[in-house]
């Protein structure tokens, strides 16, 4: 039976098959970060076992870490704690430590794939539901909870029934001031946000296939923000390029076996799906958020829906409004804002910055807006220097910050206050996320650029 | 850790009928920030059930006295967004067994079974009879039968079974976990791992 990408990376980390159960799944790469690693490490200490593999799993801090002065100690003493918890565990079991102020630290989906530890073939958890963001490169990639992450560190396995499969297929050029930021959002408004649970995504078609791997990356990313576990593209020359010479990638003979191996990682002719859906890149534009969850979005020339015309029950599509302070059939071209945020493991990556910098080169941030910019890396932050970005949004009246999570999740002091607006780049527009009584517009880099130096929302094809 | 087991249930519920219920509305960020687990349920659906100044707001369900339970039923897609298994400790730790909705997201649902509730997935047409049991009485009942996979309104006698695949619910009903089945088998997974390439 024809095979799909998908089909190959499972049934080849497929330990032992249970009867009426899941499967025991082997995990290759293990990511874990201060917050939901605690606890795991706390099981094994009450238990009084070991780390299996140590060299399987690699630490940073990045949640709840503080975008400036990052040579200061932590101020918030909870924070403290559990970055000091971190640090303490990965030393005691032998794990790889990339703490704060460490040259190689960061977002852990933007450090991964950066330092080669993400591999096209490979499985890989993390107790972060963003970890979807590894698919681009062929892998198998999900979030995990904190009693999973216990699994991995003590057998380097969990237990997970083989997903239903789906592949989305995308094809035709991209239009003017479209990213790939804007293809994800348009596929989740159309899927609502469990219109893909219970199905691991294959990405397919030309548009991801011309994609960098930066522009895959925030596909795959978002595939959560649909219900997936997950999503995938098939690697390719652009996947191998990437990885070729990061620090961690295979090297010489071992490289070329790997990449002989990489390089059969395909859907094979007549692979079935569960599922199939099939999108034209004419009917996307760039695309905002104007509800409570990623699902809530359209083309930023739109108006916003009617409670009639969307899925789901009316009460909590109002609930959903009313928390946003819009109308059925608002324009959101125009519509205030106070802050923007450009970062996160979805938009963080050096393009981010570069399609921001397209944007704001030239022009003023507008006086009363509020702007975040958070690299997902040091490695980012240092090509932004190198590149001059900073110095082009040095002089629009950005800064740039240090970077971490950030407000995408305002565990740290980024928090959008109370009733404002965030044109966000992040991947959660959830009542709170941003911090509590936040409201937050989902968009593009370029929509939070050309929001930046308006103060409203406008399209960025104006500006471009 | 392994668990409480889990049998059969009869409690009154607690109706909670929003869809997309996801995991930072359960537990927002700000209270992840523990190195134990401990205290969550103090701020289950914290921005939903407090004011910003700490004073209960009246109208969300959990402040309304007449309903309590160790159930807890949700709307449709709940539990979606993070992964943060605080959402499903924070579930528990407010005295919750079992969460029942006509469609879970993924994770949530996986985390709930690993830390002994029972998430139970119904018809949608099965959820508005749940509601509507509920908002007629709030001291209806409702069982949960992990052994014969049922769901019944005590009040209306209304039944509808459940799925839950056959290695998880002998893990309920036994409050053993999956670290205990993967310790049993670490000489195949050593096997498996060193025949890897990468």
């Amino acid at each position: 039976m024809s095979k799909s990408l998908f089909d190959k990376v499972w049934d080849s980390h497929v330990v032992r098959k249970i009867e009426g159960g899941p499967d025991v799944f082997f995990i290759d790469r293990h990511f874990i970060h201060e917050v939901t690693s605690p606890v795991a490490f706390l099981g094994l200490k009450n238990r009084g076992l070991s780390v299996l593999y140590p060299e399987r799993t690699f630490a940073t801090a990045d949640h709840n870490t503080p975008t400036i002065n990052q040579h200061l100690p932590v101020e918030d003493p909870l924070s403290a704690n559990q970055l000091k918890a971190l640090e303490d565990n990965s030393n005691e079991y032998g794990i790889s430590h990339w703490g704060l102020g460490h040259k190689k630290n960061g977002i852990v989906h933007v450090v991964g794939p950066e330092n080669g530890i993400t591999f096209p073939g490979a499985t890989i958890v993390c107790g972060d539901s963003h970890t979807s963001t590894h698919g681009a490169f062929g892998a198998i990639a999900f979030g995990i909870g904190t009693s999973e992450v216990e699994m991995v560190l003590s057998t380097q396995c969990i237990m997970q029934p083989k997903p239903k499969k789906m592949r989305i297929n995308v094809n035709g050029p991209l239009g003017k001031g479209v990213t790939p930021k804007d293809v994800a959002l348009y596929i989740i408004s159309k899927l609502t946000t469990s219109g893909a649970t219970g199905y691991f995504v294959e990405y397919a078609g030309d548009v991801f296939e011309n994609m960098t791997m930066e522009g895959r990356m925030t596909v795959c990313n978002l595939s959560i923000e649909m219900g997936a576990r997950g999503g995938m593209i098939a690697p390719d020359e652009t996947t191998f390029e990437y990885l070729k010479d990061k620090p961690l990638s295979p090297k010489g003979e071992a490289w070329d076996k790997a990449v002989a191996h990489w390089k059969t990682l395909k859907t094979e002719e007549g692979a079935t799906f569960d599922k199939e859906l099939t999108f034209l890149t004419s009917d996307i534009e760039p695309m905002i958020t104007y509800g409570t969850n990623p699902g809530m979005g359209i083309g930023i020339s739109n108006n916003i829906p009617n409670a009639d015309a969307v899925e789901g029950g009316v009460a909590t599509y109002k609930k959903s409004l009313d928390y946003m302070g819009y109308e059925e059939n608002d324009s959101m071209l125009g519509k205030k804002i106070d802050y923007v945020f450009l970062g996160s493991c979805t938009n963080g990556r050096i393009e981010d910055f570069r399609a921001f910098a397209s944007i704001v080169k030239g022009k003023q941030k507008a006086d009363h807006v509020t702007a975040w910019l958070v690299p997902g890396s040091h490695e980012v932050e240092g090509k932004i220097k190198e590149e001059g970005i900073l110095d082009i949004i040095t002089e629009a009246g950005f800064v740039l910050r240090q970077p971490g999570c950030s407000a995408c999740l305002a565990m740290n002091d980024d928090k959008v206050p109370s009733g404002k607006y965030a044109v966000s780049t992040s991947n959660r527009n959830f009542e709170g996320r941003q911090g509590p009584g936040s409201r937050t517009l989902l968009a593009s880099p370029l929509v939070a650029a050309a929001a930046a130096v308006t103060g409203v929302v406008t399209d960025p094809r104006d500006l471009l | 850790m392994a668990y409480d087991k889990f049998n059969i249930l009869t409690s009154t519920a607690v109706p909670l009928p929003l869809e997309n219920v996801d995991t930072d509305q359960i537990i927002p960020a700000r209270f992840l920030k523990a190195t134990e687990r401990k205290g969550f349920g103090d701020n289950l659906f914290r921005d939903w059930r407090y004011n910003s100044d700490n004073t209960p707001k009246e109208n969300f369900v959990l402040n309304n006295p007449i309903y309590s339970g160790k159930i807890l039923v949700g709307g449709k897609n709940f539990g979606s967004g993070s992964s943060r298994e605080h959402a499903a400790w924070a579930v528990y730790d407010y005295g919750f067994r079992c969460v029942v909705s006509s469609f879970f997201a993924d994770i949530f649902k996986n985390n709930c079974l690993n830390i002994g509730v029972l998430p139970v997935q119904v018809s949608a047409e099965f959820s508005e009879q749940i509601f509507d049991a509920i908002y007629k009485d709030a001291n209806t009942e409702i069982e949960v039968n992990l052994p014969e996979q049922t769901i019944t309104i005590k009040s209306t006698g209304a039944q509808e079974s459940f799925d839950i695949n056959s290695y998880k619910k002998d893990n309920m009903l036994n409050g053993f976990d999956d670290i205990d089945y993967l310790q049993n088998i670490k000489g195949d997974i050593e096997t498996f791992a060193n025949g890897l390439m990468l």
